[in-house]
């Protein structure tokens, strides 16, 4: 019973991590941007429910989506301003031009929405535990794999099957070609740019339950989005979200079973996977 | 343009009569310069903010004049990082020749500067770092806050006594949590409890799923917990998340899981906790409630332990100064200190004139409701608690 309940655990760990981290994988892998400051996005996402729930009093679940717009808008705007004219610099420009953002981001909220933890208000019917045959489930952690489960799926979809989806392959693969056919590509970069943001939006606003939300949050959880992309290799989703699962259960049963070594567990899953396999669990072997 | 040189003349003289008098004014009543260093940015912030905003409140209300002297606060951010301490409190007393420096959010802030304080015969104000070897580490070092031996010792005994026979740990993995921990078990274990499980979490991973769960297979009748102030909460409702409320596990701590700065977030999970620590908003006494009133009004939150600390030690420079009649000198002023007590927002309060370190009252709190918000309140007094870590040597 309480593998099970470790594996549950894990498994909201991993999705969450992976609804956190694959908007990184996309700019990563599908744009070959290194976007270091991906968790000011989530953190920024995280802020705007906790303002909407806890001094609107707007419910939890309309506070979603909203966090996931203005995240993405604030993507989008500094997609057009900022980022722009770093596509074609080297990878080097792009970490420290990033890092400055993180540390402006700390330092920005740490302004204006004071340097402690901050809680977000849920209903009471996301709280406590349900009982599904003997086995203790928390009901919030149930919501995140419902929802994270969803958006997986959803994203497959749009990547692989929809128009938009073809365009974005097509820019990546070669920006030259694409833009004679036709493709905006300036257009589909800015808009996927976005959503990735949009989505570490979203997921930070999930997992703040889960993770708590302080101005530190970018500088925390960049290990974590970055060990996702890494392990899983990021040139398609199904990379990231098995490397999400993996390290997540990996990380809560290491925690729950040798308590000591602790924190340990998720580097060392990292290292061995990655000596096993360079460039990540479905990195391509030319990846750039 | 006659009319105009005239007055920009008149206005020149005007200006050079006032700083005439302005440096007349100063020479008269000479300034003891306080510097405050605590962290203003990062992590432990909240801990400066609580600290500076307590001095501030302070001053307004008991004057910046003592025994003839103007006091001027000097606030720097080391962000609680120990180089940056040593080196702001080299220049300030260097530079700035600031009498005392007071403030030190983390323990390894307020080590840093203890040598500088020894060298300089610069008294050494300790507000907020909590283990218990700081003032062991100068002659020139007092402190206003506490001791984590100082409330776990107390919650161990409490314990044992009241009921608790097994308990399980979960502690921070560094040096406060550790004491922490060592002070309750030694007392815990002696009063005839039993330690089920021990389970220390790395600082930086917040999610406590794993280690909860493990606290709940291990079936104790309480879970003793340190964690940082800022973490409190997040553990807290991960705790009624599990279920661990409803299977009749209580929390114990010392009080920093419960700090008022952050109770009210919590949410009712946390009802119930019992903890015992130096101070609570709720302390029932007219003194603590005008305390209380007035920062609230100046600043919109209610104060922490973190604050009382802040406002027991500017108190303290201000007592020492009318002792001395104005006299700076680091060793008067220290002598001055030795054996001091007075009244606090948390009750009686005093000096120790062998450790320099504070005795106080640790209270017995259980977190309950009280007009809609949630507050410590208190049940139990230990009496005059010196730092346990001490006494025992």
């Amino acid at each position: 019973m309480t593998l099970l309940t470790i594996l549950f655990d894990g498994v909201a760990y991993g999705m969450l991590l992976f609804v956190l981290a694959c908007g990184l994988a996309v700019t990563m892998g599908l744009m070959n941007f290194v976007n270091l400051a991906h968790g000011a996005f989530a953190m920024a996402g995280g802020y705007v429910c906790a303002i909407l729930v806890n001094r609107s009093g707007l419910p939890f679940f309309a506070a979603l989506p909203i966090a996931f717009l203005v995240s993405a808008a604030l993507g989008a705007l500094l997609e057009r301003t900022l980022y722009r004219h770093l596509y074609a610099r080297s990878h080097l420009d792009q970490v420290l031009f990033t890092i400055g953002l993180v540390f402006m981001s700390v330092t920005a909220c740490d302004y204006f929405m004071g340097s402690s933890q901050t809680f977000i208000h849920l209903p009471d019917y996301l709280q406590g535990q349900i009982d599904i045959f003997g086995l203790g489930v928390g009901r919030y952690r149930l919501m995140i794999i419902v929802i994270c489960g969803l958006l997986t799926v959803a994203l497959q979809l749009i990547l692989s099957k929809t128009r938009f989806g073809s365009r974005l392959r097509a820019a990546v693969d070669d920006p030259r070609a694409a833009s004679g056919l036709g493709i905006n590509v300036p257009q589909v970069f800015a808009l996927t740019f976005a959503f990735g943001c949009g989505l570490a939006g979203f997921g930070g606003a999930l997992g703040a339950e889960i993770l708590g939300l302080d101005p530190y949050f970018p500088l925390k959880f960049m290990i974590y989005f970055l060990i996702v992309v890494t392990v899983g290799g990021s040139s398609s989703i199904t990379g990231p979200f098995l490397a999400s699962l993996l390290l997540g259960i990996g990380d809560v049963a290491g925690k729950y079973y040798v308590p000591k070594l602790g924190a340990f567990v998720i580097y060392t899953m990292m290292i061995v996977i990655l000596i096993w396999r360079p460039n990540g669990l479905f990195g391509r072997a030319n990846a750039r | 343009m006659f009319n105009r040189t005239r007055t920009m003349l008149q206005g020149i003289a005007g200006m050079a009569l006032m700083a005439a008098s302005a440096v007349t004014a100063a020479q008269a009543q000479e300034t003891v310069k306080i510097g405050l260093i605590v962290p203003m940015t990062g992590g432990q912030a909240s801990t400066g903010q609580q600290i500076n905003n307590a001095i501030k409140l302070y001053m307004q209300k008991n004057g910046d004049t003592v025994a003839g002297k103007k006091i001027e606060v000097i606030l720097k951010d080391d962000a609680a990082l120990p180089d940056n301490t040593k080196r702001i409190a080299q220049e300030l007393i260097v530079n700035d020749k600031v009498n005392v420096i007071a403030g030190f959010g983390v323990t390894p802030a307020a080590l840093a500067a203890a040598p500088l304080a020894t060298q300089a015969k610069v008294p050494e104000i300790v507000m907020a770092a909590g283990t218990s070897i700081i003032t062991e580490r100068s002659p020139y070092i007092v402190r206003t806050s506490f001791t984590l031996a100082q409330s776990s010792t107390i919650i161990g005994d409490w314990a044992a006594k009241n009921g608790i026979k097994k308990v399980a740990t979960l502690t921070s993995d560094y040096a406060p949590g550790n004491d922490a921990l060592q002070f309750f078990k030694e007392h815990f274990v002696a009063g005839g409890g039993q330690v089920v499980e021990e389970v220390k979490v790395p600082l930086a991973n917040p999610d406590f799923a794993p280690f909860l769960q493990r606290m709940k297979d291990s079936k104790p009748d309480a879970v003793f917990v340190f964690v940082p102030a800022g973490q409190g909460g997040n553990f807290m409702k991960q705790y009624a998340e599990r279920g661990l409320d409803k299977s009749g596990i209580k929390v114990i701590g010392p009080g920093d899981v419960t700090d008022d700065d952050l109770l009210n977030g919590m949410g009712d999970a946390v009802l119930g906790t019992v903890t015992a620590h130096i101070y609570s908003a709720a302390h029932p006494s007219a003194m603590n409630k005008s305390f209380v009133a007035d920062y609230k009004k100046a600043y919109g939150t209610r104060p922490g332990f973190m604050a009382v600390g802040g406002w027991d030690g500017i108190h303290l420079v201000y007592e020492a100064l009318k002792k001395t009649g104005g006299k700076v000198d680091g060793d008067a002023l220290i002598a001055a200190m030795k054996g001091m007590s007075w009244e606090s927002p948390r009750g009686p309060i005093s000096i120790d004139p062998d450790t320099r370190d504070i005795v106080q009252n640790v209270y017995i709190r259980e977190v309950k409701k009280v007009d809609g918000e949630l507050y410590n309140v208190e049940f139990a007094t230990f009496d005059a608690v010196k730092d346990p870590g001490k006494t025992k040597k």
